[in-house]
């Protein structure tokens, strides 16, 4: 059981080590959201009263670049279904819920890597970390966040049969969940609708509680963002595993 | 002797049609099964809910004295697969593969070192066990999978046409393996296979399916004697017709439709 879980932990981390075009890419976009809106921004923001823009997302972008590779590499179970290797690991005499398991610590791995580096840009960038112990706690964070959506995305991917639906996946719920976070905006000021909605967004404490340990600020209590991460983790691991354990090849 | 598979009325529908139509066998334990049948004709997806990937419409199934639907955990203790379409990871190595089917199947170490270059040099790929499955040919690729199939040594083994795409040479090969692990280990075989030949030479007890029914059962000699034929290729055309079946619907092209239509990351 532990064997099977290691194993399906290795291959994800395996892949992704090897794919440097994997991980180039998925860097692309963080830094783009953090030059453009950063830097662009910046300005406008600061006009406004609220501080410094890039000090403010650099957490929501760090939440992003784990939130888009968290869920997509909970979604490789499509593309394993659909070049067979699913079958192997559907009919191994461990349970599927080692399989599914392994494989979401393995995602979540590999999504809190990539948000360790989007870190590491923004340093570069212009970043300032408040105080540099909050790196460790906030590393933490980046593994419940992406273990909570790598769940997700695995839930997601035993529901469908192709990649036909994956379009759909992009825009109605890997988009919304990020945009509605409070990544981009500060939650306090918004409108009370749209808070109300980010209140609904596991993301939103996700990035309330990096926003926490890197820069000092946040909007609900730590206790309630980090209750929230391991709740929902729970919830979606628990109805992740069912669904998986029922797939049919 | 025992039966080490029973299976009861087994019916598999898709959307109302039945593939699988209130078919019922078993295998003895220790013996060498041939389960032969045109194009579409439902052995795999047979295959399939023996092996817990499917759950039947309707029917029971004891797999080792396991129903599958009911413990699938135990049931999948009980055997292994080659599969008839692609399972490998091609984003890993051959012996990566090898590897981990190794540690999924709880393969001691010792062991586990000791077969894999045992069934390497078996399907001639141990000079490429350090190269990327991506990078195989479909015939390596298909050796590969056998070799993976049998590392590990289940009371029971399922071959969803094992030797489909391999050159004569390895064909022989694995199929005097397996009739050593039949003989040496007592290992249960159950296979499928279009070549009639083999099944001749190497099964003990067949049965025919048609249009998802069982339409004959017996050895080889029993089929032929009942149809009046000299062959098994003469007596499996004589009981299955000689109409080309749709081949549309088979597995193996939906998943080569697939492959196509969303190509490679
Ligand atoms: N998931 C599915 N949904 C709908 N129909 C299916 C599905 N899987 C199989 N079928 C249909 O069931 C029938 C039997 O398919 P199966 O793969 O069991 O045939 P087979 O005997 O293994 O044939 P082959 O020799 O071509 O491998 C085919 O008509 C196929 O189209
Ligand atoms: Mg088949």
């Amino acid at each position: 059981m532990n064997n099977a879980i290691y194993v399906m932990w290795l291959r994800e981390v395996k892949r992704f080590i090897r794919s440097k075009s994997r991980i180039v890419g998925s860097l692309g976009q963080p830094i783009l959201f953090l030059v453009a809106l950063g830097y662009g921004l910046g300005p406008v923001f600061q006009k406004a009263g609220q501080g410094n823009y890039l000090e403010f997302i650099a957490p929501g972008i760090i939440g992003m670049a784990i939130i888009f590779s968290a869920i997509f590499n909970g979604m490789q179970v499509i593309w394993d279904r659909q070049f067979g290797f699913l079958k192997e690991t559907m009919v191994a005499p461990v349970s599927r819920l080692a399989i599914m398991f392994g494989r979401t610590i393995g995602g979540a791995t590999v999504a809190s890597a990539q948000g360790v580096l989007v870190l590491f840009i923004a340093v570069l960038a212009g970043f300032r970390v408040a105080s540099w112990t909050g790196i460790l706690p906030a590393v933490i964070i980046m593994l419940l966040i992406a273990l909570l959506f790598s769940a997700l995305g695995i839930m997601v991917a035993s529901l469908l049969k192709d990649m036909q639906g994956f379009q759909l996946i992009m825009n109605f719920l890997i988009m919304p969940l990020f945009f509605l976070s409070g990544a981009l905006f500060p939650l306090n000021s918004a409108p009370s609708a749209l808070l109300l909605v980010a209140r609904f967004d596991p993301l939103s404490y996700g990035v309330d509680a990096l926003r926490y340990f890197l820069i000092g600020t946040s909007t609900f209590s730590l206790t309630l963002d980090v209750g929230v991460l391991l709740g929902v983790s729970a919830l979606f691991l628990a109805l992740g595993s069912y669904f998986f354990s029922i797939i049919e090849i | 002797m025992a039966n080490i598979i029973e299976v009861r009325n087994l019916t598999k529908k898709f959307d109302d049609t039945a593939v699988v139509n209130d078919i019922s066998f078993s295998v003895e334990e220790g013996g060498i099964f041939a389960f032969l049948g045109p194009n579409g004709a439902g052995k795999s997806t047979t295959i399939k809910m023996l092996t817990t990937l499917l759950r039947p419409t309707s029917g029971t199934i004891s797999i080792n004295g396991f129903n599958p639907v009911v413990d699938p955990d135990a049931a999948r203790h009980s055997f292994g697969i080659v599969f008839q379409d692609p399972s490998l990871d091609e984003d890993l190595t051959a012996l990566e593969n090898l590897q981990l089917h190794g540690a999924l199947y709880s393969v001691p170490k010792n062991t586990l070192a000791k077969r894999i270059a045992e069934l390497l040099a078996l399907v001639e790929l141990a000079d490429r066990k350090n190269d990327f499955i991506r990078d195989f040919s479909g015939g390596m690729k298909r050796r590969l999978e056998i070799a993976r199939g049998l590392l590990h040594h289940p009371k029971i083994i399922f071959l969803d046409e094992p030797t489909l795409g391999l050159d004569p040479q390895t064909r022989n090969h694995l199929w005097n393996y397996v009739r050593k692990l039949n003989a040496d280990e007592g290992i249960t075989v159950f296979f499928t296979t279009h070549y009639m030949e083999e099944a001749s030479q190497i099964a003990r007890h067949i049965a025919i399916i048609d249009n998802g029914t069982i339409i004959a059962q017996g050895t080889s000699a029993d089929l032929q004697k009942e149809t009046g034929t000299a062959s098994l290729e003469e007596a499996f055309l004589k009981l299955t017709g000689n109409v080309i079946r749709d081949e549309s619907g088979s597995s193996l092209d939906r998943m080569r439709t697939h492959g196509r239509r969303w190509g490679r990351r």
